[in-house]
């Protein structure tokens, strides 16, 4: 038995076997691997007995989890309205100049993803970003790269 | 010209500090339940999380169901652009939630509160435990029954929706039901469901602290109390600010624009844009018999200056949109996509102009044909935007 079967088991125990339980598995998931692998939902769906369709269904409904294989931490940076009249692009830019990737990209290490997310609620406050469940605001290019800085010093 | 309009009034209730929760359950749970929803009744509070429906007709609505498995649910899914004001009260006075949500349960014959908290807002779980573990613990004291647990969203704007929430609650994919059923006769579990925003549960904390009277004397005709904005844009002083309902869009645009200001989005994305042409016209509240437009609005309020473009604003919506249907129904599904499609084929001068009017029946279908207030409502800003800014569509 490997780490992330024990891992659902033990997700399983804390929140339930039933189908409510759903959602908060899920999130641990992601926490634990950063995404959801297909391994993983084909696991839960054992844990729960459910079909694996169902929570593949469910899963990809939401945009926080991920189905894809993200870095360590994702870096969502908001597009709506106010923070794309504040100059997200520029944001953007900057990121995406630093770590040498587009948006729905990994860095080849495996620490950044970058993806743009809907209005996370820091519109006057714009432009804003979250790296995992970090919150970023009042961004300029200067500050997203120091806060970039930081995280690259942090282990993988 | 509003001859009945107010004057822009900062009033200050929601983010007061005070020690008297203890005090207000107690007292409130002491008085009878017929008492307490009158009070709400008669305080005229409307939903403010954008709807406005009557909060005291909701609560006896779910009391007057038989059953003894109810559940009281606070809704945190904070998501429509431009809104922020959620995050601030329960950062800032969760305790006053807590309050309502437990007179609420008391009212109700519910012993069962759920926070469904966006998953944008994670930050906020932890404090949010600790604030309901004290109040736990005082419910204990007094033997009241009602017990609030947190449940985290993922990242979907369509699970504001009441009925959206509860079926992600219950584990699925956030997609809307049928109404009816409402949600007070078969909401979470398919039991009886009080499901309020946020700020609503805060207002009632006011009203049953100081009597229905001190809430219902602010406001005008139809739209009574104070209200939340969340005011973002182009604006020197964006921020969170409690407003009498009631006031005219030029006193707000006096009050918080640059100078500038162009236009008005008045309920997100999913309300209206208002130019500089209507702004005396128009009032912040809910329909009524105003003399000119009256718009309600769940708090948000974006300023742009000559600075922006509309088109680009319109983009941004629809490509909002599109991401954030749900997928089930065809008119919001195709239509988003098709509305977005088709306004850039215009811009590009692939369509010919008067395609925007095909875009605006289409849009007006979606109203009358989608299934949940999302694809109802996107005919709002598109509509007042392609109406009142044509020829930035065009050219």
């Amino acid at each position: 038995m490997d780490s992330l079967h024990n891992r659902i088991i033990a997700l399983a125990d804390l929140h339930g076997r039933t189908r409510e339980s759903l959602l908060p598995i899920l999130q641990g998931v992601v926490e634990y691997e950063n995404y959801l692998s297909q391994r993983s939902m084909v696991e839960i769906s054992r844990e729960l007995d459910l079909p694996a369709a169902e929570v593949f269904g469910t899963a990809t409904f939401y945009s926080f989890l991920e189905h894809r294989k993200m870095g360590k931490f994702t870096i969502r940076v908001c597009k709506t309205i106010s923070c794309s009249m504040m100059g997200k692009n520029q944001i953007i830019l900057a990121i995406k100049d630093m770590l040498k990737i587009d948006i729905g990209q990994t860095t080849q290490d495996g620490r950044f993803s970058l993806v743009e997310t809907n209005c996370l609620g820091w519109c006057h406050k714009a432009p804003a970003m979250v790296i995992n469940h970090e919150v970023y605001t009042e961004l300029t290019p200067e500050k997203v790269r120091e806060i970039l800085s930081d995280y690259l010093k942090k282990e993988l | 010209m509003i001859e009945q309009h107010l004057l822009l009034k900062r009033v200050d209730f929601i983010f007061v500090q005070d020690t008297d929760w203890e005090k207000i359950l107690q007292k409130s749970i002491h008085r009878s339940r017929q008492e307490l929803i009158n009070e709400l009744i008669s305080s005229e509070l409307k939903g403010r999380g954008g709807a406005g429906f009557p909060t005291g007709l909701k609560w006896k609505l779910t009391s007057e169901v038989q059953g003894n498995e109810k559940y009281v649910i606070c809704n945190a899914d904070e998501g429509e652009p431009g809104t922020f004001k959620d995050r601030e009260i329960l950062t800032r006075v969760p305790y006053k939630v807590l309050t309502a949500m437990a007179v609420c349960g008391y009212i109700v014959g519910a012993s069962n509160g759920i926070i469904y908290l966006r998953g944008e807002y994670q930050f906020l779980e932890k404090p949010l435990n600790e604030a309901i573990n004290e109040f736990s613990y005082f419910c204990k004291k007094i033997n009241l029954d009602f017990t609030i647990k947190v449940f985290m969203g993922s990242g979907a704007y369509i699970c504001g929706e009441e009925t959206a929430l509860f079926e992600s609650l219950e584990g699925k994919r956030g997609e809307p039901r049928n109404k009816p059923p409402y949600p007070s006769v078969n909401g979470y579990r398919n039991k009886p469901t009080v499901i309020n925003n946020v700020e609503t549960l805060a207002h009632t904390y006011t009203i049953f602290k100081y009597g229905a009277k001190k809430f219902y004397d602010l406001g005008v005709q139809y739209s009574r109390g104070s209200k939340l904005f969340s005011v973002s844009g182009d604006t020197p002083k964006p921020g969170i600010y409690e407003l009498e309902l009631g006031m005219s869009l030029q006193d707000f645009v006096e009050e918080f624009g640059d100078g500038d200001t162009k236009a008005v989005q008045v309920g997100g994305a999913s309300g209206f844009l208002v130019p500089r042409k209507k702004f005396s016209e128009t009032a912040i509240g809910y329909q009524g018999k105003l003399i000119g437009i009256s718009l309600p609005t769940g708090g948000s309020m974006m300023l742009f200056n000559s600075s922006r473009s509309m088109y680009n604003l319109l983009d941004n919506y629809l490509e909002f949109f599109r991401e954030e249907s749900c997928g089930q129904c065809t008119p919001c599904r195709i239509g988003c996509q098709q509305l977005l499609a088709g306004i850039k084929a215009v811009k590009k001068g692939d369509r010919p102009a008067p395609y925007l009017d095909k875009l605006l029946k289409l849009s007006e279908t979606m109203q009358f044909t989608a299934k949940c207030g999302l694809g109802q409502s996107v005919a709002n800003s598109f509509a007042s935007i392609v109406e009142n800014f044509r020829e930035e569509m065009i050219y």
